[in-house]
């Protein structure tokens, strides 16, 4: 069984008191209440240390984080909020007890509220609210990985990866994704916890996706995960990340990092619904290699946080590669999406599909942000962008932002953007038939997405549409 | 309907005083030409916000709906048959099918979810389904997306048997119909009109009443009943138009 937050908090107590002059356990506690807060070579060193960390990721870290320092401010995106962040005032590793939330009935009122109210089964409510269920989930996981085991594929926590299989870790780590690729890569690269390392050995194929509900927990440690997926040749692996699962992050700015690198004729689908409250800024970066005869695919839902910045990309190096990337947002009361994708081709014969939904009421803001760029030489690449927008009121507003860079002749691109509103015809017509307002809307905006839904799982489908509903449900009367 | 009155949003008057009632088991048409004001007393009877109500009432039951909503209409029991069905991309017919079926039932059962069983809504829509002749494949279609006009005009006569209205009122239903689907439509109209449900059948022409026998017809011009009588009257006004009340709707 993994360690409780408080426990972690109260090592890593120890830990830093000895290692920094703080051994009055008493006043250590205290300490980490005020000193917790904000970003040091102290605090990075803190957490290598308590991890056991080898030289080389010390090192990483401590670098990661004077390019964190010297990197400025993105100007762009999510404006102005995103300058509202205050670097000083957040808890990188530690969260303070007065925010703690470690069970179900500390959560805030509306989060309960919104999981209450989507029914979710007893065992996983019992699941969310202590250590009991939690132990239940893992061994559903464990099986799981105890069939998968045997032929050779790895899922691992990345903290138990690093530990483990440090050689082939090392290999691919930060690759993907320099530490200086962006600011916020560069403060994850710092201060990383938590994460999915996954290793799919050539020609195993799993056919059930691999989910991650125990990340819950390991999310609420820290909101810096850092994910690494390698797909080996004619591999596949989906992965949903279950975060419609209630991870309530008691701090207020998640950064993940996720790279992935799918091998010659290996495919993976990775599948994220982010429902973080509306106190969190979740900027994340995800990029994906797709080698010969590769595909990767993206279905990214993002309905929650008060900023989202996150454009997963792919990058396709080989010959034949395909991506796609999927992506819905959906921006209520205060909250921003700032979502999308990227296509990068730089091999002959590759092909690309970005699909983009996004809804925005109450005054909320959503929008594409993409970039398909084909390199010169990748002859014979094929694109499409499609980007729908649904504005749901006169106060909201939808932004496309479609970068293009096309350095080659021998291309075929297609973009096709729509902004549309609900109709009043539409709606009188379902009214018509007994829906209320606020049913027909959430049976207009569910087919609006609906392209994106039927290709998640079920389970995850039906989520997504309670979620919709939920959504509607608060912005009308 | 009790002297109502029905106007544009910018107040130009359209419907001008219509007293009307439809019993179950009866069928009233109303024929009129184009530009009378009759799809805009359909909309008006189903509550579209669109079009006011500025003076009259309308009851359904005895119950006041003048002021009620669309919902509210259709949950009490009332039905429009649309001339245009609106497009739902993305939702199926079925799953529209049972969330309308599921939202009616809500409402009766005061307000407390009662989702109908998925085998006996499954049994009722595949029976419906063949005996209108509307293609199984129609129904993981998205609504109206795509459909032929037959389809649509056959899938509103599916959602009023699913629904099973007091009081249904059909809109131009016959209007873009071949003969073949005008009579699959309108027998399945009159297999529904009974001592639960009543019919107000809105229509320019009188080919539709061929095939579904009005008890009551009413000849609306200029924004009222102008002449009222039996099936009779529907057979004079293919011959002789509405020709003599409009003349007599412009030197009015």
């Amino acid at each position: 069984m993994t360690q409780t937050e408080t426990e972690i908090v109260q090592e890593i107590g120890s830990d830093y008191g000895t290692k920094y002059g703080f051994s009055n356990p008493d006043e250590a506690k205290d300490y980490f209440f005020k000193s917790g807060r904000g970003l040091s070579h102290e605090l990075v060193e803190a957490i290598s240390e308590h991890k056991s960390e080898p030289d080389w990721m010390r090192k990483f870290r401590h670098k990661s984080l004077d390019y964190f320092l010297a990197r400025p401010m993105p100007t762009w995106g999510g404006m102005p909020s995103l300058h509202e962040i205050d670097f000083d005032n957040i808890f990188y590793y530690i969260k303070p007890t007065e925010n703690q939330v470690d069970s179900w009935a500390d959560l805030p009122a509306d989060i309960k509220d919104t999981w209450d109210k989507l029914g979710i089964p007893e065992a996983e409510k019992k699941y969310l609210a202590g250590v009991g269920a939690q132990y239940e989930s893992e061994v559903v996981y464990h099986k799981l990985q105890e069939q998968l085991t045997s032929q050779g594929v790895i899922f691992l926590d990345t903290d138990t990866a690093l530990r483990e299989h440090e050689d082939i870790f090392k290999q691919y780590f930060g690759t993907i994704i320099p530490q200086n690729d962006n600011k916020f890569a560069a403060l994850n690269s710092a201060v990383w916890s938590g994460g999915s390392f996954i290793y799919v050995p050539p020609g195993v194929r799993i056919e059930l996706p691999l989910q991650a509900y125990f990340r819950i927990n390991a999310e609420n440690m820290g909101q810096f995960e850092r994910t690494l997926i390698i797909v080996d040749e004619d591999a596949y692996v989906h992965y949903v990340e279950g975060c419609t699962a209630p991870i309530y992050s008691t701090d207020s700015l998640h950064s993940a990092v996720v790279e992935i690198l799918v091998k010659k004729g290996g495919r993976c689908r990775y599948t994220t619904i982010q429902n973080w409250s509306t106190n969190v800024y979740n900027l994340v970066t995800k990029r994906a290699v797709a080698e010969a005869n590769a595909t990767m695919e993206w279905v990214d839902g993002n309905l929650g946080s008060k900023l989202t910045m996150k454009y997963p990309a792919i990058w396709l190096t080989g010959e034949g590669a395909h991506g796609e990337v999927l992506s819905i947002a959906f921006a209520g009361k205060g909250q921003h999406q700032d979502a999308g994708g990227k296509c990068v081709h730089h091999a002959k014969n590759t092909s690309s599909v970005i699909t983009s939904k996004s809804i925005s009421k109450n005054g909320g803001r959503a929008g594409y942000r993409g970039l398909l760029e084909v390199a010169n030489g990748a002859s014979g690449s094929k694109s499409k962008v499609v980007c729908d927008a649904l504005i749901l009121d006169e106060e909201s507003r939808s932004d496309t932002y479609p970068y293009i860079r096309i350095d080659e002749n021998d291309v075929d691109i297609g973009h096709e953007a729509t902004v549309s509103k609900i109709g009043e015809e539409q709606l009188f017509y379902l009214q018509s038939r007994g829906l209320s307002e606020a049913e027909a809307s959430a049976m207009i905006v569910s087919g609006f997405v609906e392209p994106i839904t039927k290709e998640l799982p079920l389970e995850y489908a039906v989520e997504m549409n309670r979620l919709i509903q939920l959504q509607m449900e608060g912005s009308v009367g | 309907m009790k002297n109502l009155h029905v106007a544009l949003e910018d107040g130009t008057p359209i419907v001008k005083g219509v007293d009307l009632k439809v019993a179950t088991g009866e069928v009233h048409a109303i024929m009129g030409p184009n530009g009378s004001g009759k799809s805009t007393l359909a909309y008006a009877i189903a509550g579209h916000p669109a079009y006011e109500i500025t003076e009259g009432q309308i009851l359904l039951d005895g119950e006041d709906i003048t002021e009620a909503g669309a919902d509210e209409r259709a949950q009490a029991g009332l039905f429009l048959a649309f001339q245009y069905p609106h497009a739902i991309p993305g939702v199926t017919v079925t799953n529209f099918m049972r969330q309308a079926i599921n939202a009616v039932r809500k409402a009766r059962n005061e307000g407390v979810d009662d989702p109908v069983p998925v085998p006996e809504f499954r049994k009722q829509f595949l029976a419906q389904m063949d005996r209108l002749k509307v293609s199984r494949e129609l129904a993981s279609r998205y609504l109206n997306d795509g459909f032929s006009g037959g389809e649509k005009k056959r899938v509103e006569i599916l959602q009023m048997a699913m629904l099973q209205p007091k009081i249904a009122v059909l809109d131009e239903t016959d209007s873009g119909l071949d003969i073949d689907a005008l009579k699959i439509v309108a027998g399945g109209v009159k297999e529904l009109v009974g001592p639960e449900m009543g019919a107000l059948v809105i229509t320019h022409y009188q080919r539709i009443l061929n095939y579904i026998k009005p008890d009551f017809v009413h000849v609306f011009v200029g924004g009222k009943i102008v002449e009222e009588g039996g099936p009779e009257l529907a057979e004079t006004l293919e011959t002789s138009g509405y020709e003599q009340w409009e003349k007599e709707e412009v030197t009015a």
